[in-house]
């Protein structure tokens, strides 16, 4: 068997731990399918879950292969900036601590749009929550999908990138069917604590042979120093004519802030322009900075398959606990990834080399695998086997999170409230299934078609549309009673839609430049440009607006006020229909569980005929 | 149905509720601008300060350790303080509540 293995190029360890983390998810889910019983269970894990396993679910849900693979291939490919991912997805979670997370669950609901049509007393405005949930769900499913291709194209390498994006989701398809919200907070929190075992003793034994973090950022040299004062011992390869400077690098407003505009000035025709250019430069930057910072800390707050998961603690007060626990539990996840990256850039620079599914994205796989050149072979393969089950664990935990609220959203919305009002919870509990099924395949047919985008970036554009949507509907909605149904609905779909469309922009026309590049005769390319106009029409716009450009790849600081402002004026224009019950609905989520105050709620809505 | 409610109507006051939302609102501001303030600030002394942020501090460049490693506790403090305060703001307001309703 193992000489079979070997003589396809398939390391025997690395086939091992991967697939005992399928089959160990598999397992579980089958286990607790036994225990999910009624709609209860499967939506909200019947609302008993304790602090303790709820952080480790939720962190094991939030960390995907955009963290566990992401992160590092993006450090490494732009260096510094791209330090911003892993901070602000950790810290994001302060503010949905500060302002969200307990209110949102004393008002006790299943689904964000069930929250938004309780507030609102509109059935309306639930609908157009459930639309995005579903944006922004897909946003997010692709990119897993194709850390999921990634990493099945690395253990078997004639497998073919849209292989592993099937096999993936049919395993979670299944086992999110099985057991619902239930199942997976068990199998959720068991893949947390693979994912940090698996993203931490590989790199302490790598850094005790190879050398440490600081030794190998200190190897890059500063646009100070004037010769980098690589440490002894520490083995640097030399980098591809692709790879950034070191000075770019390892300081602020490098590649991933100033490509736009760096693309423009490769284009401009005349010095003065190129000058001009280069002067914008570092001020664009820093508002590209700024904007990615916003979307990412506000898109935490706003990510719906994260916040559903807030429904399943007993009260608001552990709604608190559990945050201050996820942002733990993440924070210490994510000082490792960059580490990745650092010593990536000095021992595989062939990487930057490479493109797609072979690129840096896969230098968390890639790394241990050197040991083996060091005479640990076997120790090569163990841990490099135990990162490739970390990051079938990232995705996989990541994707069957997003199913479950998607799924809830098709079947607990849309069928249950809205086809069919009058379903049993039988019928809910099948549709669910069914809904799975859906979510599953079309998420499979998406994850298929996204090889040329990085697996961060896509991440990054799905937290922006939620940043735009979601969290300025749930933070006005908490905290100002002035809100109308009609204000926090055009704001949300003016924000969300408006920063949806200026990223599938971008992602239309850089995936249509992804494949241009691949065609090297001339002839072809023309042809091809011919084909796709308005991807040339896009591309060659941004070359000629990088200012455009960035503002529509990172939408988020106009999108966001956007959409906060027209909530505050739309809603002062209708604050006639402000609902009835307004002040009840406030005491709802804000007055402590102790008052008793729910109860009473609920009582009132049932005796008016209501709920 | 209020007739019947457990709850006496000095909690379904609007002053009571203003009272309820600014005490929280309040806590939250405040945490939240700690954090801001640095997230703002960390940018602008990279843009206006780039020597002093890329001097090395045991091996790192000052702006490298305190984005990759220094961000997180930071974090993690403010919500420490956060939670302990608005729990003990919670119990407050539940026990003058009952207070209230006993009374």
């Amino acid at each position: 068997m193992n000489a079979l293995l070997a003589a396809q190029g398939i390391d025997p360890w690395i086939a091992f731990f991967s697939l005992a983390t399928v089959v160990i998810t598999v397992g579980m889910g089958f286990w607790t399918a036994g225990k999910s019983k009624s709609a209860g269970d499967f939506f909200v894990a019947g609302r008993s879950v304790s602090v303790g396993w709820n952080a480790s679910a939720i962190s094991g849900e939030y960390l995907s292969a955009a963290s566990f693979m992401g992160v590092a291939g993006m450090v490494m490919a732009t260096g510094y900036d791209a330090l911003w991912y892993p901070v602000c997805y950790a810290c994001g979670y302060l503010f949905l601590l500060l302002f969200i997370a307990g209110p949102l669950r004393r008002f006790g609901a299943y689904t964000i749009p069930d929250f938004a049509e309780g507030r609102y007393d509109s059935p309306l405005f639930r609908k157009i929550a459930v639309c995005f949930v579903l944006f922004i769900g897909f946003f997010y499913t692709m990119p897993q999908m194709k850390g999921a291709g990634t990493t099945l194209a690395y253990i078997f390498p004639g497998l073919p990138y849209w292989a592993g994006v099937v096999v993936v989701g049919a395993v979670i398809t299944l086992n999110v069917s099985l057991g619902g919200m239930k199942g997976i907070t068990l199998v959720q929190a068991f893949q947390y604590w693979l994912k940090v075992f698996a993203i931490t003793l590989p790199i302490f034994v790598l850094a005790a042979i190879v050398g440490h973090y600081q030794q190998h950022l200190e190897a890059n040299k500063t646009a100070q120093e004037t010769v980098a004062a690589a440490p002894a011992g520490i083995e640097r390869k030399a980098l591809p004519a692709k790879a950034p400077k070191d000075e770019q690098w390892i300081a602020p407003f490098g590649k991933l802030t100033t490509k736009a505009v760096d693309a423009s000035i490769a284009a401009a025709r005349t010095p003065e322009a190129k000058a001009e250019l280069e002067a914008n430069k570092q001020p664009y930057s820093l508002l590209y900075t700024y904007s990615l910072i916003i979307a990412l800390v506000c898109g935490t707050a706003g990510l719906p398959h994260i916040l559903v998961r807030f429904y399943t603690n007993p009260d608001g007060v552990a709604a608190k606990r559990t945050t201050m626990w996820v942002m733990i539990l993440i924070g210490v996840f994510y000082v490792f990834p960059p580490v990745y990256g650092v010593i990536g850039r000095s021992l595989t620079p062939e990487l930057y080399d490479a493109v797609g599914a072979k690129g840096t994205d896969k230098v968390v796989l890639e790394l241990p695998t050197l040991l083996a050149g060091r005479d640990h072979p076997l120790l090569g393969s163990i841990l490099s086997g135990i990162t490739c089950a970390g990051a079938f664990a990232a995705f996989m935990s990541t994707f069957s999170g997003l199913l479950v609220s998607m799924s809830s959203a098709l079947a607990h919305d849309i069928y249950g409230r809205i086809l069919r009002p009058a379903s049993s919870p039988e019928q809910r509990l099948k549709a669910f299934k069914w809904s799975a099924l859906i979510v599953g395949v079309t998420a499979v047919g998406l994850g298929s078609q996204v090889e040329a985008l990085e697996i961060n970036f896509m991440v990054g554009q799905a937290f922006a549309i939620a940043a735009a949507s979601y969290f300025p509907l749930l933070f006005m909605s908490v905290w100002w009673r002035g809100m109308t149904m009609r204000g926090a609905a055009t704001g949300m779909l003016v924000g969300g839609l408006s920063a949806l469309a200026s990223i599938t922009l971008t992602s239309v026309s850089d995936v249509a430049v992804a494949k241009a590049k691949k065609l090297t005769d001339a002839a072809e390319l023309a042809a091809y440009w011919a084909d796709h106009p308005l991807a040339k029409g896009i591309a060659d716009y941004w070359v000629a607006h990088p200012l455009a450009r960035i503002l529509c790849e990172q939408p988020a600081i106009w999108a966001v006020p956007l959409s906060i402002l027209l909530m505050i004026f739309v809603s002062k224009a209708t604050a006639s229909t402000i609902p009835a019950d307004v002040r009840m609905k406030m005491l709802v989520l804000h007055a402590p569980e102790a008052l008793g105050l729910k109860q009473e709620y609920i009582k009132e809505h049932e005796g008016l005929g209501g709920h | 149905m209020r007739e019947s409610s457990p709850t006496p109507d000095a909690i379904h006051s609007d002053a009571f509720l203003a009272r309820l939302m600014r005490g929280q609102l309040k806590l939250s501001i405040t945490c939240a601008l700690c954090f801001m303030v640095a997230l703002v600030a960390l940018p602008l002394l990279n843009y206006y300060q780039p020597g002093f942020m890329a001097q090395r501090v045991f091996g790192f460049t000052l702006t490298w350790l305190i984005l990759g490693v220094l961000f997180f506790p930071f974090v993690w403090v403010i919500s420490y303080v956060f939670i302990q305060r608005s729990i003990a703001l919670e119990d407050a307001e539940a026990k003058a509540a009952q207070d209230g309703l006993t009374k």
